[in-house]
C-alpha cells in the first residue's frame, strides 16, 4: 500500500504545481484549494510553506465522523472516498486533526486518496509516495 | 474554459457600489494587455488629471491564466503620474490565479474612498474595509496585518502600497504578496490617490476544464518543457542576477549614474556571490514551477551583545543594478539592506536607484546642496541612500517632492539633464546600445521588457535601421500576444503561437486561436491608441548626453544611428496609433 508523503516540505516553493495536478486528474477542475493537497505559507510568504494533506490516520477520524460512508477507512490508513454518498455536512473537515480536508463553497470535501498523480508535478522532489504495510 | 466574454467586476469607492458586467471581444483583445488597453481606452478620461476619482485603475488576467503553466502574470493599466499617460505595468505572485479563481477577466476601481480602505474580494464577497490605522505602515507591514486581519485558511493574494504610494510619489509600486511589484509608471500613487491602500483577493472559486484527456496532456508536456530541460535553467538557478556579470563583462552594466560601464566591484555583487553569501531559498508565482524568485537574507548586528535581526530580500538583475552598480554599492548585503528599504516604503527600486544615482551626482557637481537634500550622498557609501530612500518615498521636502515626481522633473529644476538617465522612465540596467536607448525611451511602458532590444544589441547586428525597426515591431508584437494570455515572459521560448493556439483550441477557443496574428497586431495599435489618446508624443522624446557618452564592448555610441532609429520608430508608432503620415 502506498501513501503520498509530503516529506521534503524544506524545498517548496510555493508554486502550487501539485494542487492544481490533483485538481485537474483527480478532481478534473481547475483549483488550487479544491485538491487533496494545499499549499499554505507557514505565516507570510517570507518563512517557507507548509502542505495540508492527509497524515493517513488508522483509524481514520474523518471517516468516523462522516454519517454516510461516504468516506471510509482504507487499508494501510487514510480514506477512501465514494464521492455520491457525501451529503456535504462537513464533518469530516472538522474531525480531521491537521485541516486536511477542504471543502469548497458548496461543502463538498477534498481529501487525498494517496493516488500519487501529483508528485511528478512538483519541481522539487517534495513529495513521495511511500509503501506502508497495509 | 474560455468564454466567449469577458466578466469585469467594477467598484466604485466613491459610491461604496460594485457591478459585475459581461463584455463581448475576446477574440479580438484576448485579455491582459488588450483588454487593460480595451478598458482604459473606453473609461479614462484624457482630459482630467492622472489623479481624478473618474480615472479607472485596472487588473486584467487573459485567457490562458492559470489553465497552463507560467500564464502567472496579471496586467495592470492605469493613467500614470509620471507621464499623464496610459500606462501598463505587470506582476506575478498570487494576484493572477486570485483573479481567476474569483471568476474575474478584469477588476476595474474608480472613484475614491474618503477615508482609507482595503478592497476585499473574493467569490462570495466584495466589501470595502476601514484602513485608517494601515495608512502610513510600510508595505510589508501592511502583509503581514492583514494576514492576520483577513482570517481563513484559503489562498489570496494582498496587493498593497507604502508610503510612497500613499504620497502619490510617480515612482511608487504596488507591491504584490511581498514579493512581486507592478513596479513602473506610479501605479503605487494611483491607489494612494483613491485612498486604497490595499486589495486582497481570494481565490476561492475553481473553473470547469474541458472533457476528455487531450488538456492534461498538453499541460503536462508544456509542463516537462519548462522543468525537464535546460530552458529555464538560467531563472531557477542564479536568476535574471547572472547578468550583471555578464553585462559587466561587455560593459554594458550601468555603474555611478552610468558614469562608467563594467568595474572591478562587481566581484561583490554577481549572480554567484548573491548566490553564495546570501540565498536563503527559492519562491515562485502561483502556477510556476520555475521559481524565480531569489531570496536573500541579511543579518544586522543591533546590539554590541550579539543581537542580530535578519532580513528576507528578494532580489533580481533590476534592482542589484539599481541598488548597487548604479549607486557604486558592491557589497552583496549592502545591496540588500536598501532594497529592503525601498521594498518597506514602496517604491519602484529601479527608478528610485536611478534618482538617487543622479542626486548623487548632483551633488557633486553642486547643483544642489546638502542643506537641500537634508543627506549627503556619495557613490559607494550605503548610509545616505539608506536614509534617503524614506525622504523621496515620503517626499519630505521640496528637493524629494521634486525628485519624486520624476527625475527628469527634478533635472529640469535643478540642471544636470544632460546626466538624468532617464529613458522615458528612469532607465533599466541596460547600456547596450542605440536600439536599447531608442526602444526604452519611446516603448509604451517604457520598460526594457516591451521588446528584446537589449539582447538584439547583444546580437551585434549591423547598424540598420530598417532592420533594427522591423525588430521591434515584431518583438513588440510577439510580446504583446503573450501578455494578453498572460504569460510570463520568461516562458517565451516556449509558449510559440502554434503553442499558444492548441492551448487555446483545447480550452474551446478554436476561434481565438485561428485569429491569434490579426488580434496581436490589433491589440499592437490599441495600446498605442491608447497611449496616444492622452496626448503621447514620441517625437518630442528626448534621449539625455549622457547615453551619448557611453562607451561599450562596441565602442561609443552612434548618435546618427541613435537619432535615425529614434525618428523612425516615432514615425512607426504614430502609424500604429492610426495618426501616421
Ligand atoms: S483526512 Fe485527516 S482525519 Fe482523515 S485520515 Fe487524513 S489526516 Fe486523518
Ligand atoms: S496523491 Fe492523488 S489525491 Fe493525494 S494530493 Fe496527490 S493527486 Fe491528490
Ligand atoms: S509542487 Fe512541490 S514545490 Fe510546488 S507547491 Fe507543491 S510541494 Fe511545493
Amino acid at each position: 500500500m502506498k501513501q503520498l508523503v509530503a516529506s521534503r516540505m524544506e524545498r517548496c516553493i510555493g508554486c502550487h504545481s501539485c494542487s492544481l495536478a490533483c485538481a485537474r486528474l483527480v478532481h478534473k477542475c481547475l483549483s488550487w484549494e479544491n485538491a487533496g493537497i494545499r499549499i499554505q505559507s507557514s505565516g507570510g510568504l517570507s518563512t517557507g510553506f507548509l502542505a495540508k494533506v492527509c497524515l493517513t490516520c488508522d483509524p481514520p477520524p474523518c471517516a468516523a465522523a462522516c454519517p454516510t460512508g461516504s468516506l471510509k477507512a482504507r487499508k494501510g490508513g487514510g480514506v477512501v472516498q465514494q464521492k455520491k454518498l457525501c451529503i456535504q455536512c462537513g464533518k469530516c473537515a472538522a474531525a480531521c486533526p491537521v485541516e486536511a480536508i477542504a471543502l469548497d463553497r458548496l461543502g463538498n470535501p477534498y481529501v487525498c486518496i494517496h493516488c500519487g498523480s501529483c508528485v511528478d508535478f512538483c519541481p522539487h522532489d517534495c513529495l513521495e509516495m511511500r509503501e506502508v504495510e497495509a | 474554459m474560455i468564454s466567449p466574454t469577458f466578466r469585469i467586476l467594477e467598484v466604485n469607492l466613491s459610491s461604496g457600489r460594485s457591478a459585475i458586467r459581461s463584455m463581448p471581444g475576446v477574440e479580438t483583445c484576448l485579455g491582459g494587455s488588450g483588454l487593460a488597453a480595451r478598458l482604459h481606452l473606453d473609461l479614462a478620461k484624457p482630459h482630467l488629471a492622472w489623479d481624478d476619482p473618474a480615472q479607472p485603475l485596472i487588473f486584467a488576467i487573459g485567457p490562458l491564466t492559470g489553465f497552463f503553466p507560467l500564464m502567472s502574470k496579471s496586467v495592470c493599466a492605469f493613467t500614470s503620474p509620471l507621464h499623464s499617460q496610459y500606462a501598463e505595468s505587470h506582476a506575478g505572485g498570487r494576484s493572477a490565479l486570485a483573479l481567476r479563481f474569483t471568476g474575474l477577466d478584469a477588476l476595474i476601481v474608480t472613484g475614491r474612498s474618503e477615508r482609507p480602505v482595503v478592497l476585499h474580494l473574493g467569490c462570495n464577497v466584495i466589501e470595502l474595509l476601514d484602513a485608517g490605522y494601515l495608512w502610513g505602515k510600510d508595505a510589508l507591514t501592511t502583509g503581514k496585518l492583514l494576514r492576520s486581519i483577513l482570517k481563513g485558511s484559503g489562498h489570496r493574494t494582498i496587493i498593497r502600497i507604502g508610503p510612497a504610494g500613499e504620497n502619490k510619489s510617480a515612482m511608487a509600486c504596488i507591491n504584490v504578496d511581498t514579493y512581486r511589484h507592478f513596479g513602473r509608471l506610479g501605479g503605487g500613487a494611483v491607489m494612494g490617490a483613491k485612498n486604497l491602500k490595499a486589495i486582497a483577493i481570494e481565490g476561492n472559486g475553481s473553473q470547469d476544464l474541458p472533457a476528455g484527456k487531450d488538456y492534461s496532456a498538453l499541460y503536462a508536456d508544456i509542463f516537462r518543457k519548462l522543468t525537464d530541460t535546460d530552458m529555464m535553467r538560467k531563472y531557477h538557478n542564479l536568476g535574471t542576477a547572472s547578468n550583471l556579470e555578464a553585462l559587466n563583462e561587455l560593459k554594458a552594466l550601468p555603474w555611478r549614474n552610468l558614469q562608467a560601464t563594467s568595474d572591478p566591484g562587481i566581484t561583490g555583487i554577481s549572480g554567484q556571490r548573491f548566490a553564495d553569501d546570501t540565498l536563503l531559498r527559492n519562491a515562485a508565482c502561483s502556477g510556476c514551477p520555475v521559481g524565480c524568485i531569489h531570496i536573500g537574507f541579511v543579518r544586522e548586528k543591533f546590539h554590541a551583545d550579539n543581537q542580530y535581526l535578519y532580513r528576507q530580500v528578494g532580489y533580481d538583475y533590476e534592482p542589484i543594478f539599481a541598488t548597487g552598480s548604479m549607486l557604486g554599492l558592491t557589497k552583496a548585503p549592502e545591496v540588500l539592506t536598501v532594497m529592503d528599504e525601498v521594498e518597506k516604503v514602496g517604491l519602484d527600486v529601479m527608478s528610485a536607484g536611478v534618482a538617487l544615482a543622479w542626486a548623487t551626482e548632483a551633488l557633486e557637481h553642486g547643483l544642489v546642496s546638502v542643506e537641500q537634500t537634508g543627506v549627503g550622498l556619495r557613490f559607494g557609501e550605503v548610509e545616505g541612500y539608506l536614509k534617503a530612500m524614506p525622504m523621496l518615498a515620503g517626499g519630505v521636502n521640496e528637493f524629494w517632492r521634486l525628485l519624486a515626481a520624476g527625475t527628469m522633473a527634478a533635472a529640469r529644476h535643478y540642471g544636470g539633464q544632460d546626466f538624468a538617465c532617464v529613458l522615458g522612465q528612469e532607465m533599466a540596467g541596460y547600456a547596450t546600445g542605440e536600439v536599447f536607448y531608442v526602444a526604452q525611451s519611446l516603448g509604451l511602458r517604457h520598460s526594457h521588457l516591451d521588446t528584446g532590444a537589449y539582447s538584439y544589441d547583444q546580437s551585434n547586428a549591423p547598424k540598420d535601421v530598417t532592420k533594427a525597426l522591423e525588430f521591434l515591431l515584431e518583438d513588440e508584437r510577439e510580446r504583446v500576444v503573450l501578455t494578453s494570455m498572460v504569460a510570463c515572459l520568461f516562458a517565451r521560448k516556449v509558449y510559440d503561437p502554434d503553442t499558444l493556439r492548441q492551448c487555446l483550441t483545447v480550452l474551446g477557443g478554436r476561434e481565438i486561436a485561428d485569429g491569434l496574428d490579426k488580434a496581436g497586431s490589433r491589440i499592437q495599435n490599441l495600446r498605442w491608441q491608447a497611449r496616444i489618446a492622452n496626448g503621447y508624443d514620441p517625437f518630442q522624446v528626448k534621449i539625455p548626453k549622457r547615453f551619448l557618452e557611453v562607451s561599450t564592448w562596441k565602442g561609443q555610441t552612434d548618435p546618427q544611428y541613435l537619432e535615425n532609429l529614434r525618428l523612425a520608430y516615432a514615425k512607426a508608432i504614430k502609424e500604429m496609433s492610426g495618426q501616421g503620415n
